[in-house]
């Protein structure tokens, strides 16, 4: 993993922040973990829809990665271990985050049982 | 809807929901928000790397360097960064009593470095080239000026991020003391 | 002098609607002459009220255009080299000067109310009134204590800070005005459910009188949110349409209560049924306005779109909500049950059919509530996270879809009671143009996502179940309000289909070039001819000469990057090529330093104008419906009058 980076930092690449990966399955590839990833210095956007230069440079090196392989997840999680969960746009299943991915199957399940209680009271 | 019997608290619902969603913003409210984003390396060990030099004279600066036994900051900076300057009388204080400082210059160029230092001052053991923010990505900093301290054994100790002003000058040594 | 004049105009309209709740109050309390004095003067101050708030809003008006910098908002948000426009509509471009926006079509709606309302009985009415007057009450005390839009500045500055770049755009004087009033127009729908259970009288009258408010306020609120994804679409320079950011659910929120609440006054109007449902969604609209005016303003969430933040102000403005929105809520608790159950229906049955479509409407609703909030509750625990698009299409897009389905069939339901079996024939067509869409674009391959795969095949299928029953009608015959539910949710399947093609078929370019060089995006050759410089009123700017060609017709397109120095930004103008089957998007970006390339993105984006052509169909719709039943009524009146 080290020597990957430091390959990584040694050879001269094109500017990914702003150019496409040859491989339009990588890049969709990419541009889906782009559209997932919060921008860490503005207010409130995805590194795909942002102008800041730090926003160019993340998606340079989630281009990269995605070019040598690696899969959307292992880049991810290399960002989570960096700048904690408020990087993804993806909360990740955690305690922290139980509520909030069970919210839609209580409501519907809260849902369900009003339209239950209402039809069976009218037969 | 009839008022009829199992039904009849389901009415209570809506507002028992917004009394809790209103406790919970109202605490939200309360509560001083802090909209920096950290870096969670702290505690951890440093990530490996290795920059190239900046400016002739002075070695660039590997991950290497650190851990040798002795604390040392790692300040995050940039010639355009202008909080940068206003750090910099901070930084060759820090000089001054003790502390070893090496930075990363992100999206730089080696002669706009070379002159902010002989403007500013320079205290800078070593400078290494992120020319795309490559380390401070790895590092979890999310913009400059940030100063990183890491101990003896090589794990980040604390991070400070924007410009050290300078009543923070004796807690940043105590803190370089403490991080034997 | 204006200044003072709109502040005092602001302190008359206030200390009138505390008027107008304390004539509420007498009139509805009092049985004897005071309290008759009472009910025949809540009207006149009701619409005074509106004139006084409209004036004050004239007067900040007539201060940004005169650019009158002894004024502290005009001096931090205008400046005297910006088009008259933008002064006109930089009123509303802060948070005072669109607060006191919101104020007045609170004012305004309650003056409607007053002068046209006619068809609810007295008490009702005047309970009504009552309501949106202490609404008003309570965002008039903001106002005029933690937001004051007249604050005077001394000395006066010689230059304004200037407006936003961002906001200089003609978006600016279309978008706040058209939200703002569906927004706030809900406010109305509020009073009348406040109204109906403080006097016991929810029933179709009830419905009938409430529905054009509901339908109106519903039309532009569609409309606004419409105008506003393609304003940031065409702005923010990224081809985005939507972010799921706080601000923009903020405005989700209202809308999927007011959908769900136009359905429920339908079934109140015409079956008597959905009593408590239709009150309860009449609170919940409004309450998700002020919540999302809370969301905005208080700095709890981040986002662009975010006014200028200050607990201070958030904090006054949870205490309205508590008292509002609890205050309503405890009313409903307290009072529903005095209200009589309307009349049964099965389960298989349109109104069966629009329970189902409010509680579905209901749970994206809670998610998308949630959701928004979440990173706050997380924060209360230490946690620090971000819920984006991802968590939304997963929770709600299922969800969604499963509405759509409903949709599809509800309007072929019969009333009180239908045959499942002769439902799901009528469903047939819409069923196979459905799967024969889906089956279409699996052999198309291109690996297209779940969602936009069914989101495509699902809206096709609406479309076709909406048009259909329409070939068996004799289309003179019949009434404009079907015209417009058949309209709108057409409607929405128009834009579910603009919406997957934008996702699924977008082609997108981003390339440095030299002048001279060309590159291709789908089927068009893009060649940067030359890069110049442009001059406006307030800004300088570098234009790239785009030449696009397809199929060897060639036109021109010029996107730019402007320099703005007041505030000192930048901003990217996009230059879009419009054509019937999708949107050619040209963004100019930074040159290279290195090699001296200049970077453009382009975007070839299939259909995706359907989406926001299908928001304006929804409003059409509403629309269509609204005027349709006032047409009957006018001339309903107009041959009573004739024939006595």
């Amino acid at each position: 993993m080290s020597l990957l980076l430091v390959l990584l930092l040694a050879a001269p690449a094109p500017d990914y922040g702003n150019t496409q990966l040859p491989d339009p399955r990588a890049e969709a590839q990419a541009r889906e973990l782009m559209g997932e990833l919060r921008c860490v210095v503005c207010q409130g956007q995805s590194i795909a829809d942002s102008d800041a230069d730090m926003a160019a440079d993340m998606r340079a090196l989630v281009r990269q990665r995605i070019a040598r392989g690696e899969s959307p997840t292992a880049i991810r999680n290399w960002l989570i271990e960096r700048y904690g969960d408020y990087v993804s746009y993806d909360p990740p299943l955690s305690g922290a985050t139980a509520l909030l991915w069970a919210t839609p199957i209580l409501l519907l399940a809260l849902g369900a049982w009003i339209a239950l209680s209402t039809f069976r009271r009218r037969r | 809807m009839t008022s009829g019997g199992k039904t009849r608290w389901l009415i209570w619902v809506p507002l028992a929901a917004f009394a809790i969603l209103f406790v919970v913003v109202a605490t939200g409210l309360m509560r001083p928000s802090d909209t920096t984003v950290h870096s969670t390396l702290v505690d951890k060990p440093l990530p490996d790397f290795r920059l190239d030099p900046m400016v002739p004279g002075k070695p660039g600066l590997a991950s290497a360097d650190f851990g040798q036994g002795a604390p040392r900051l790692l300040n995050v900076f940039a010639s355009w960064c202008i909080p940068c300057i206003a750090e910099a009388p901070q930084l060759m204080a820090l000089k001054a009593r003790g502390v070893a400082i090496d930075a990363i210059a992100i999206h730089d160029k080696g002669p706009a470095i070379a002159d902010f230092l002989r403007r500013h001052g320079d205290p800078y053991a070593a400078i290494g080239d992120d020319a795309r923010s490559r380390v401070q990505l790895s590092l979890g900093s999310s913009g400059v000026p940030e100063t990183f301290l890491i101990d003896g054994r090589g794990r980040i100790v604390r991070q400070y991020i924007g410009d050290i002003r300078a009543d923070q000058v004796d807690q940043i040594v105590r803190d370089v003391r403490a991080a034997r | 002098m204006i200044a003072e004049a709109g502040l005092g105009a602001l302190w008359f309209a206030a200390m009138l609607a505390g008027l107008q709740l304390l004539l509420g109050v007498l009139a509805l309390r009092r049985k004897d002459a005071a309290g008759e004095q009472a009910m025949a003067a809540i009207g006149p101050v009701a619409i005074v009220q509106g004139a006084l708030v409209a004036i004050a809003m004239a007067a900040l008006i007539a201060v940004f255009l005169n650019t009158d910098l002894s004024v502290k908002l005009v001096a931090e948000n205008s400046h005297s080299a910006k088009p008259w426009i933008y002064k006109f509509a930089g009123a509303w471009g802060n948070h005072e000067g669109s607060m006191l926006l919101w104020v007045t079509i609170l004012g305004a709606g309650g003056a409607l109310v007053a002068w046209k309302e006619r068809t609810l009985d007295r008490a009702t009415h005047v309970a009504t009134l009552a309501a949106q007057g202490a609404i008003a009450l309570g965002f008039y005390a903001f106002l005029l204590f933690a937001s004051n839009p007249f604050a005077r500045l001394n000395p006066a500055p010689i230059e304004g800070q200037g407006l936003n770049p961002l906001l200089q755009d003609p978006g600016l004087a279309f978008h706040p005005p058209t939200l703002y009033a569906g927004y706030v127009g809900l406010s109305v729908a509020f009073s009348f459910a406040v109204g109906a259970l403080v006097t016991g009288q929810v029933g179709p009258a009830f419905a009938r009188a409430m529905r054009p408010w509901v339908l109106g306020a519903w039309v532009l609120l569609t409309i606004g949110i419409t105008a506003g994804s393609y304003w940031a679409y065409y702005e923010l320079g990224w081809g985005g349409w939507w972010f799921w950011d706080p601000v923009e659910n903020a405005s989700l929120m209202p809308w999927l209560a007011a959908t769900a609440l136009l359905h429920s006054v339908n079934v109140l109007a015409a079956r008597d049924g959905l009593r408590a449902w239709t009150v309860m969604l009449a609170v919940v609209a409004f309450s998700m306005s002020m919540i999302g005016t809370f969301l905005v303003r208080s700095g709890i969430l981040t986002s662009v779109h975010a006014f200028a933040v200050d607990p201070r102000r958030g904090a006054f403005i949870l205490a309205l909500l508590g008292l509002y929105i609890g205050g309503a809520l405890a009313l409903f608790g307290a009072r529903i049950g005095q209200v009589r159950a309307g009349r049964s229906f099965a389960f298989v049955s349109r109104e069966g059919g629009l329970v189902v479509n409010n509680l579905l409407l209901s749970v994206i609703l809670g998610i998308v509530l949630i959701g928004t909030l979440y990173p706050l509750i997380a924060a209360g625990f230490g946690v620090r996270l971000s819920v984006g698009p991802p968590f939304f299409h997963a929770a709600a897009g299922p969800i969604a879809l499963v509405l759509v389905a409903v949709m599809a069939v509800g309007p072929m339901l019969r009333w009180r009671q239908d045959q499942a079996e002769a439902v799901l024939i009528r469903m047939l067509w819409p069923m196979v143009a459905a799967a024969g869409t889906f089956a279409l674009l699996l052999t198309l391959g291109g690996g297209m996502s779940v969602l936009s795969l069914l989101g495509l095949s699902f809206g096709v299928g609406l479309v076709v179940a909406s048009v259909l029953p329409m070939t068996r009608r004799n289309w003179r015959r019949t009434p404009l309000p079907i015209w417009g539910m058949v309209i709108a949710h057409v409607g929405i399947g128009v834009s579910m289909i603009g919406m997957a093609c934008d996702s699924a078929f977008t082609a997108e370019r981003l390339v440095a070039l030299y002048p001279g060089q060309a590159t291709i995006v789908g089927p068009w050759r893009v060649q940067l001819d030359r890069i110049y410089p442009n001059v406006g009123p307030n800004w300088s700017a570098l234009g790239a000469k785009l030449t696009v060609a397809r199929d060897g017709a060639a036109e021109t397109l010029r996107p730019q990057q402007r320099f703005f120095t007041d505030p000192p930004t930048t901003t990217s103008e996009s230059a879009i090529a419009t054509h019937w089957d999708g949107q050619l998007y040209t963004v100019l970006g930074q040159q290279d330093a290195a090699t001296g390339r200049w970077q453009l993105r382009l975007w070839w984006k299939p259909f995706v104008t359907l989406i926001w052509f299908g928001g304006i169909m929804i409003a059409l719709g509403g629309a269509l419906a609204l005027f349709g039943r006032w047409f009957k009524g006018w001339q309903q009146r107009r041959r009573e009058a004739l024939w006595g």
